[in-house]
């Protein structure tokens, strides 16, 4: 069995992130972290990959130089080998052409011998679409269950539990199928020293848009369906209050509400 | 131009309550505003007023399968020729966007607040990275796909059921890739929608499991409950009522965090909301940062007390 994990580069949201003049995020704070719903997704796929034996898993990265950090850590967690798209062309791609990448690049690696699932995070920190993974099974033409709160996979079938806005379900789908992977499927293992040491050996495979038969002109910003007209920080809030309960905080707190119409 | 809006819908074929407010929004981007009902639920009695048409899609597959909304949705864009497509910020639509964007080219906002039409172009207005940043994103492909949060207009006043246009979506491969093997569709909590509320109280760890003061509170504001991952985690309420990144997205006019502290986390999921109120006994706790008011108090003195005398102004 093979296993493509997706794994995104992101800045740590515990760090200041902001947006550049061209709308874009500012990707060179040097604070960037393996997107955290991807550590749930690279270890939705290690158990996957253990339960099968004989299994490959494959992290699958795009991104500038950094973005390498984030297929290096699925290493770190155990997935065999990775995958890291770099080319400047791909910069200021949107969730589509994204997406268009890595299913190229998907397809590249079933050159090689089939995938039969591929496993992505159900959204990324920084722009927070969830559209890729839906929009990736779109391109391979595979099956799509999203939002994985459990999954399991058995007699070449993935069955996943989700739990939506007014629904819980539960999908199934041959393989191959791609699934997207909610952080409360499970606990993402924390990599120990073999493997931090081992996965300084592991390969990884660097291809251009080139390698993978995309045209330039159909991703990145040239190929954006968007476009950011403006984008700026929202204001500081203002007359910000601060009490300590003695006694009548809650009184004040109803003054306050009511005077502002909240209530 | 001709707009699309889907209007989502339980099984029994009641509205949900961001339907009319998509129809409200897409009457001020243009004209006709049609409606597009996927499956066999049964259309209500009233639709939101602004529909010129609704289209009634048939489907071979189970019609609660992105790709088989998708396919729907895009067999009547085909028919009208329309230029944009409404939809409410869902996860499950997130699929149905992101689907259309790959196969039917269109250009995808997410989590819009605002919509307007400028030069002939499709022109969203959005918050992003946990609130502190707002941007205008231009879609610049023929057909745009907004996804569009709770709250973003006044909703349409409810009118009869305009003209039907039946529809049917032929078997599809990608359709049938997928089996639901099961489904159950929740009923509601007797409050506001967490997602659409005006006013959301949440609870987070230092309720230690007790929301009774949070539900007094929520009575007297007509006000959604929400939580924290803590709150879910520790199973004192449903996981669906859990605010922030990975989890519900809330904008309301009010938020009250009640033993909150504030993670990255559940901010990214809170802080576009309008005013920020947060009780909690730790003077530390990051939520502070971002309040607009902060009692730095026992939650379990202060709330009742809040409940109280807001009964008491009101006579």
């Amino acid at each position: 069995m093979r296993i493509v994990v997706a794994v995104k580069h992101v800045p740590d949201i515990q760090a200041e992130r902001g947006l550049g003049p061209d709308g874009r995020m500012v990707r060179d704070g040097g604070d960037g972290t393996l997107n955290e719903v991807d550590e749930n997704a690279v270890e939705a796929a290690l158990v996957v990959a253990e339960a099968a034996g004989d299994a490959e898993v494959i992290a699958l990265t795009m991104g500038p130089d950094d973005a390498v950090d984030a297929a290096r850590r699925a290493l770190q967690m155990g997935a065999h080998r990775a995958v890291h798209v770099l080319d400047e062309a791909a910069a200021g791609s949107d969730a589509l052409g994204t997406a268009h990448v890595l299913a190229a690049a998907v397809q590249r690696i079933a050159q090689d011998g089939p995938v039969d699932l591929v496993v992505t995070g159900m959204a990324a920190t920084d722009g927070l679409t969830s559209l890729v993974p839906a929009a990736l099974a779109a391109e391979l033409g595979m099956a799509s269950l999203t939002l994985a709160v459990d999954i399991t996979v058995a007699g070449g079938r993935v069955t996943v539990r989700r739990e939506l806005d007014h629904a819980d379900e539960t999908l199934r789908a041959a393989l191959p199928a791609l699934v997207s992977v909610s952080d409360r499927a499970n606990e993402a293992r924390y990599p120990n020293f073999a493997g931090i040491m081992a996965a300084r050996t592991k390969p990884v495979t660097v291809w251009s848009l080139a390698d993978l038969g995309v045209d330039p002109g159909s991703v990145g910003s040239a190929g954006a369906r968007t476009r950011i007209l403006s984008a700026a920080p929202r204001p500081a809030r203002e007359d910000r209050v601060l009490v300590t309960d003695t006694g009548d905080a809650g009184v004040k707190l109803a003054a306050y509400l009511v005077e502002h119409k909240l209530a | 131009m001709t707009v699309l809006v889907l209007l989502d819908h339980a099984d029994t074929g009641e509205l949900r309550a961001t339907a009319p407010e998509l129809v409200a929004l897409a009457r001020t981007l243009g004209d006709p505003v049609e409606g597009v009902w996927v499956g066999a639920a049964p259309l209500p009695a009233q639709l939101p007023s602004g529909l010129s048409r609704v289209h009634r899609v048939a489907v071979a597959h189970d019609e609660h399968l992105a790709a088989v909304v998708s396919e729907a949705v895009a067999a009547v864009v085909d028919a009208t020729a329309a230029s944009a497509v409404l939809l409410a910020a869902t996860f499950e639509n997130k699929d149905v966007a992101a689907r259309l964007g790959a196969l039917h080219g269109a250009g995808v906002v997410t989590d819009a607040d605002a919509v307007s039409l400028e030069l002939g172009h499709v022109v969203a207005g959005k918050t992003v990275l946990a609130g502190t940043w707002t941007t205008r994103v231009e879609v610049v492909a023929p057909l745009a796909a907004v996804l569009v949060k709770a709250g973003a207009a006044e909703a349409a006043a409810p009118d009869g059921v305009p003209t039907v246009v039946e529809h049917t979506v032929a078997p599809s491969y990608v359709g049938g890739l997928v089996e639901v093997v099961e489904r159950t569709e929740r009923a509601g909590t007797g409050r506001p929608d967490l997602a659409s509320a005006q006013t959301v109280i949440v609870g987070g760890r230092g309720t230690q499991g007790d929301f009774g003061p949070l539900e007094e509170l929520a009575d007297v504001l007509g006000a959604a409950i929400g939580a924290t991952r803590v709150a879910t985690d520790e199973g004192w309420i449903a996981r669906e009522a859990q605010v922030g990144q990975t989890g519900v997205t809330v904008s309301p006019r009010l938020y009250i965090g009640a033993g909150v502290s504030g993670a990255v986390h559940h901010r990214g999921g809170m802080q576009a909301a309008g005013t920020i109120v947060a009780v909690n006994d730790d003077p530390d706790a990051p939520i502070f940062e971002i309040a607009d008011y902060g009692v730095v108090g026992d939650l379990f003195t202060v709330l009742p007390q809040v409940t109280a005398e807001l009964r008491r102004l009101r006579g």
